[in-house]
């Protein structure tokens, strides 16, 4: 189910701004991709291109191609929103519905695509929650709201919510970085359970955490402030943390930079 | 909650008398924080003094006018208060009050709320801002021009809506319709919807533009379309918002005097039908009848006032009910 992603080519922009240049990489299924790279640089929009988030800031447009196994994200007549449904996204802070229960924040994709039965619904809502490891803490009170958890918990809560819809790619934009070490942990230990099912790209500040959780590895730098981000290079995470290939991935990881 | 846990494990620093503690920490002793404290609470303190005054002064005035109501005061259907003994009830009143001021938010409320989601949501941003502005000004209009336009032009245009109505809900009472002059509490409604319309627009505009962005994108990431982005993130973190922003309006058509008394053609009693002329409304029959009243009759009138001002006060404690009803699921605490 997971699928593979190919971006040839990308750049994006904010209105007459290039934010990131002609970005290229492959990046295969039911694998964990890091980001890394100093702020600014462009990591977070690159994300946010690969489900068309990108285009709801206003002014965001993007250039080039990017391939959901053979289907072209950026094709013509290819709806958003239902590029949305098949790539999943978590935020830098955990943004439940704060309306809703913890049982309808996480039912909430499923209500958005179709009608299910309530056996259904309780069925999948409990699975996710169960992926996300937050069942055993919430299953007394799935009816309270999603507001009422603890920061580590309201992510988690966000996680199943995102994999509740089975998307085929979960993207996640420095997931841990509003939380503390404990629920940092639990975060990553769960990121290596979900590739076993979803292809998983995260952003993340955290050197440790991309070394930790990732297979491969893509460092972005901008030449200055005001010039587009860009790839500098893309490899097995071991490499990158031990013999990469440009200087300026090395700086940048043993800390002479940035 | 903060005594007791004072109580429970003081402070490691030595705990003066409490009297000294507590004017210490008030920090008053300079003179600026001592004026400034002055000033406001004595600004409190005269707020208070006021409401307390005019309670008083409506309360007097009103149990003056009851005890020498020959009719029931919350019954009767009628307002003479020239006879001897006086005979007047508010029923009526009450009854044209009540009626209008929902018909206004029934017929406002649901097009506001659109006007500033599409404001804030729809519309290109070159265009938003000047169409917030001309609902602002439309805000500052004075009511008397609302009830000018409204006998000069609304009126004479309804009777195609009104035979609209009567032919094809006529059959419900409610929307029937003997042909008299379209003077009546449908109206009355439909003016006060256009007059509380702006004020609901504009306070739930900036309601609507509150809402984080990061609960929009929590809907946009799982493939909501936008009308469902409005749904599931912009309507429930309104709600409240918008609640408050009907009652505000609410309390403008509860209380609006001079366009209701320019298009009504009032009479003193209840229509069942609201497009048959008749009927009236607290405010307006204040403003129509205070003039020429007695003492005892000004007495009556403002017996009704204060019925008006208890209204307001209802309203106003269900809205809050309805608001903190749902609080630990409202946006404030995400």
């Amino acid at each position: 189910m997971a699928k593979r992603i190919d971006v040839s080519g990308l750049t994006a922009y904010y209105g007459t701004h290039k934010a990131i240049e002609d970005i290229s990489m492959t990046v295969e299924p039911r694998s964990v991709t890091a980001f890394i790279g100093p702020s600014g640089c462009g990591k977070s929009t690159f994300l946010r291109t690969l489900n068309r988030m990108h285009e709801v800031t206003p002014g965001g447009r993007v250039e080039g191609k990017v391939l959901l196994d053979d289907e072209d994200l950026y094709g013509t007549g290819v709806d958003p929103v239902s590029v949305r449904r098949e790539v999943g996204m978590v935020f830098q802070r955990p943004n439940p519905f704060p309306t809703m229960s913890i049982f309808d924040n996480v039912a909430a994709g499923l209500r958005l695509n179709g009608n299910y039965k309530k056996s259904e619904l309780n069925d999948i809502v409990e699975k996710s929650l169960k992926g996300a490891n937050l069942w055993n803490e919430v299953k007394d009170r799935l009816n309270k709201p999603g507001s009422g958890l603890s920061g580590g918990q309201q992510q988690r809560l966000c996680i199943a919510r995102a994999i509740a819809v089975e998307p085929k790619v979960l993207l996640m934009d420095e997931p841990c970085s509003a939380l503390d070490p404990i629920s940092t942990l639990a975060i990553e230990d769960l990121i290596g359970e979900l590739k076993e099912r979803f292809t998983i790209v995260i952003v993340t500040h955290n050197m440790q955490q991309a070394a930790r959780v990732s297979d491969r590895t893509a460092f972005f730098n901008l030449a200055a402030v005001g010039q587009p981000g860009r790839l500098i290079e893309i490899d097995d995470t071991e490499r990158i943390f031990s013999n990469p290939s440009v200087q300026a991935t090395e700086d940048y990881i043993s800390g002479r930079f940035g | 909650m903060d005594t007791t846990k004072t109580t429970d494990a003081p402070p490691p620093t030595s705990q003066p008398p409490a009297n000294v503690q507590k004017r210490v920490n008030r920090g008053a002793t300079r003179p600026g924080d001592r004026v400034f404290l002055g000033l406001s609470r004595g600004s409190g303190i005269l707020l208070l003094v006021i409401m307390a005054a005019i309670a008083v002064f409506l309360t007097y005035r009103a149990s003056l006018a009851i005890s020498k109501d020959h009719g029931n005061f919350l019954t009767t259907f009628e307002w003479n208060t020239n006879l001897v003994p006086p005979s007047f009830g508010i029923a009526v009143l009450a009854f044209g009050t009540v009626v209008s001021s929902v018909i206004a938010m029934v017929l406002a409320v649901p097009v506001a709320v659109a006007i500033a989601l599409f404001l804030t949501h729809y519309a290109p941003r070159r265009m938003s801002g000047p169409v917030a502005y001309v609902i602002d000004l439309l805000a500052a209009v004075p009511s008397i021009v609302y009830g000018l336009w409204g006998a000069l032009i609304l009126v004479p245009h309804l009777n195609g809506l009104f035979g609209w109505l009567d032919e094809y809900l006529g059959w419900t009472g409610i929307f029937s319709w003997q042909g008299g002059a379209p003077r009546s509490m449908l109206t009355v409604g439909i003016l006060l919807a256009i007059m509380i319309l702006p004020i609901i627009t504009n306070v739930s505009r900036e309601v609507f533009r509150q809402v984080p962005q990061m609960h929009e994108e929590a809907a946009l990431a799982l493939g909501a379309t936008r009308w469902e982005v409005v749904r599931m993130s912009v309507l429930p973190f309104g709600r409240s918002g918008v609640i408050s922003a009907s009652m505000l309006g609410l309390g403008r058509a509860l209380g609006e005097t001079m366009a209701v008394a320019t298009v009504l053609s009032p009479t003193f009693d209840i229509q069942t039908s609201l497009l048959d002329p008749g009927g009236g409304t607290f405010a307006q029959n204040i403003a129509s009848k205070f003039g020429e009243a007695t003492q005892d009759g000004r007495d009556a009138l403002i017996a009704s006032g204060l019925v008006l001002f208890v209204i307001t006060l209802l309203v106003n404690g269900a809205a809050r009910a309805i608001i903190a009803r749902r609080k630990e699921y409202s946006g404030a605490n995400a």
